[in-house]
């Protein structure tokens, strides 16, 4: 059964219509690429997705429940975490916790337990600090968990960002172009992690504009153009789409590719 | 200026500095999550030392204390349940004027129940006229006591925010609110726990306080622009900064006695207050790239 699915899904801004009956299912343990030239509709089918932005009409379903009109934080903890195009870390904080804050879901003492330091909690405390460094190692920025988070270098900043939502365990994550803004290696190493996360069997739904990116680690592609769905394929096939071509690059060097 | 005097005025200067600051904290506390000032903060000073005064009647001290902390606690909860938590995207100017309402709502509500009269809860320890020599000055021991609490409120505050899991979504809030949303934290709790967690220590600053400050039912206000000078002072949310300033603003005060007439101190808050928003709007600890990007 597919975990994610997307059907007719639309959103209207005014006289813009950003997302235009999209639908596709997303299959549990797959990576699945949404692309498309800018002003396609890609973020806003993510804020969609994450509850960030109500929805004008069609359905989202997660798992076979709708979720379209759930708060963003009762979106989250169903299982669904998000990184950001332009990263947002928790100022004045260190890396860790930054990431012990993703583990807030995770967390079972209560309110009180927490606020008193009752002995359930301290050990819950001591649990989440661990499970942080381990998913901080995991992605490489161990070293760094006490530096402050918005002073560590742009790329280490994407790790955590994305340390801190596999904190909250999702079983779907979705990346906004979590390669802009990196170098060609920090591009192959977050590429490395986004295969790495998926092996570990978390389904991932992303945005990208680096095509090689995309190409070398999506299962399968959606295009978007002008908020319409122009096409959904294998990346092989994508690359040969004419459909596809054409709105990157034009309609006359399609006839010659 | 002997040396007994100089310590009689320090020791003033520090008890109300460190009023001013817990008033402060309270102001940062609620800026942190919602980005407002709740001019009511004052009032919660005010209750506390209204209700423990009133809960004496029938509790011993340490209980009436508690309880009146308790209270201010639920009718802070309440203000933000009733007034706050329903509007979507309230402007910054609606909520200022929406918290002024509520400090005189509180203030006037005061004035009906409890009259006009000056109280006050007795000294802990002893009476008006016990007191430990410290280097020759007198200090009453509930200068001791005030000092201590507000001290202890002070670190057991930031071992909150450091160590526990909601003091660090408080700051997760305070830091990016749409990225804590997306962690799953239901930020709109956040806010009530933060006017929760400032009408508690208001209150408790309030009980502390009166058995040498006296407290009416408008001593609110007063406190209120005391604590603000003090907050703007140490750059708005930042805590430590407040605990520093509110320990100057009370020093000066408290020296400026032997200088100008005591009718003159509130003019000296105040003056002190115009002078640093007009030349370091940020404060003196705050810096002013993060001042800009808050939103005001």
């Amino acid at each position: 059964m597919a975990l994610l699915r997307v059907e007719q899904l639309s959103k209207k801004f005014g006289g813009l219509q950003a997302v235009d009956s999209v639908s596709f299912a997303l299959q549990e343990g797959s990576i699945k690429a949404v692309i498309g030239p800018n002003g396609a509709g890609k973020t806003t089918l993510f804020n969609l997705i994450s509850g960030t932005l109500p929805v004008s009409s069609g359905e989202v379903r997660f798992r076979g429940h709708a979720i379209q009109g759930l708060r963003p934080y009762q979106v989250a903890r169903l299982g669904i975490a998000r990184t950001f195009q332009n990263i947002k870390m928790f100022a004045g904080m260190t890396a860790l916790e930054n990431v012990m804050v993703g583990r807030h879901v995770q967390s079972k003492a209560g309110f009180l337990a927490s606020m008193f330091r009752l002995p359930g909690s301290r050990s819950e405390e001591r649990q989440i600090r661990l499970k942080s460094l381990e998913l901080l190692d995991l992605l490489g920025i161990a070293d760094h968990a006490e530096t402050e988070a918005t002073s560590l270098a742009f790329g280490q900043q994407r790790a955590v960002e994305l340390a801190r939502a596999l904190a909250l365990e999702p079983t779907l994550l979705l990346l906004d172009e979590p390669a802009a803004g990196l170098n060609i290696y920090e591009t192959a190493e977050i590429g490395r992690l986004i295969t790495k996360i998926r092996d570990m069997g978390i389904t991932v739904l992303l945005v990208e504009h680096d095509m090689s990116l995309v190409m070398d680690i999506s299962d399968e592609i959606v295009v978007l153009s002008f908020g319409q769905k122009i096409a959904e394929d294998v990346p092989t096939k994508i690359q040969r789409n004419p459909e596809v071509i054409k709105i990157y690059l034009g309609e006359e060097t399609a006839g010659q590719v | 200026m002997t040396l007994e005097l100089f310590i009689q005025y320090l020791a003033a200067g520090i008890t109300y500095g460190s009023i001013y600051a817990i008033v402060a904290i309270g102001f940062n506390i609620i800026y942190n999550t919602t980005g407002i000032i709740n001019f009511a903060q004052g009032e919660f000073v005010m209750l506390g030392g209204m209700l423990s005064i009133t809960l004496l009647d029938f509790l011993p001290l340490p209980l009436a204390i508690a309880l009146a902390v308790a209270l201010t606690m639920c009718i802070g909860a309440a203000i933000e349940i009733v007034f706050i938590r329903w509007l979507k995207n309230p402007g910054v100017l609606r909520m200022i004027i929406i918290t002024i309402g509520l400090s005189i709502l509180i203030r006037e509500a005061a004035l009906h129940i409890w009259g006009d009269n000056v109280r006050a809860l007795p000294y802990f320890i002893g009476n008006e006229i016990t007191s430990i020599p410290v280097l020759g000055a007198r200090i009453s021991p509930q200068v001791l006591w005030v000092i201590a609490t507000c001290g202890l409120m002070v670190i057991c505050l930031s071992l909150f925010f450091k160590a526990t899991s909601v003091g660090r979504e408080m700051r997760a809030c305070a830091a990016n609110r749409t990225a804590a949303i997306l962690c799953g934290i239901d930020t709109k709790n956040m806010v009530t726990f933060s006017f929760i967690l400032s009408a508690g220590i208001g209150a408790l600053a309030g009980a502390v306080m009166s058995p040498i400050t006296y407290t009416q039912y408008d001593i609110g206000t007063g406190l209120a622009i005391k604590g603000f000078t003090v907050a703007i002072l140490g750059g708005l949310g930042n805590s430590p900064g407040a605990v520093a300033a509110g320990l100057l603003l009370g020093i000066i005060e408290a020296f400026s006695v032997s200088i100008v007439p005591l009718a003159f101190q509130d003019a000296i808050a105040i003056a002190i207050l115009l002078v640093i928003l007009f030349v370091r709007p940020h404060g003196l600890f705050g810096s002013s790239t993060t001042a800009g990007l808050k939103e005001y």
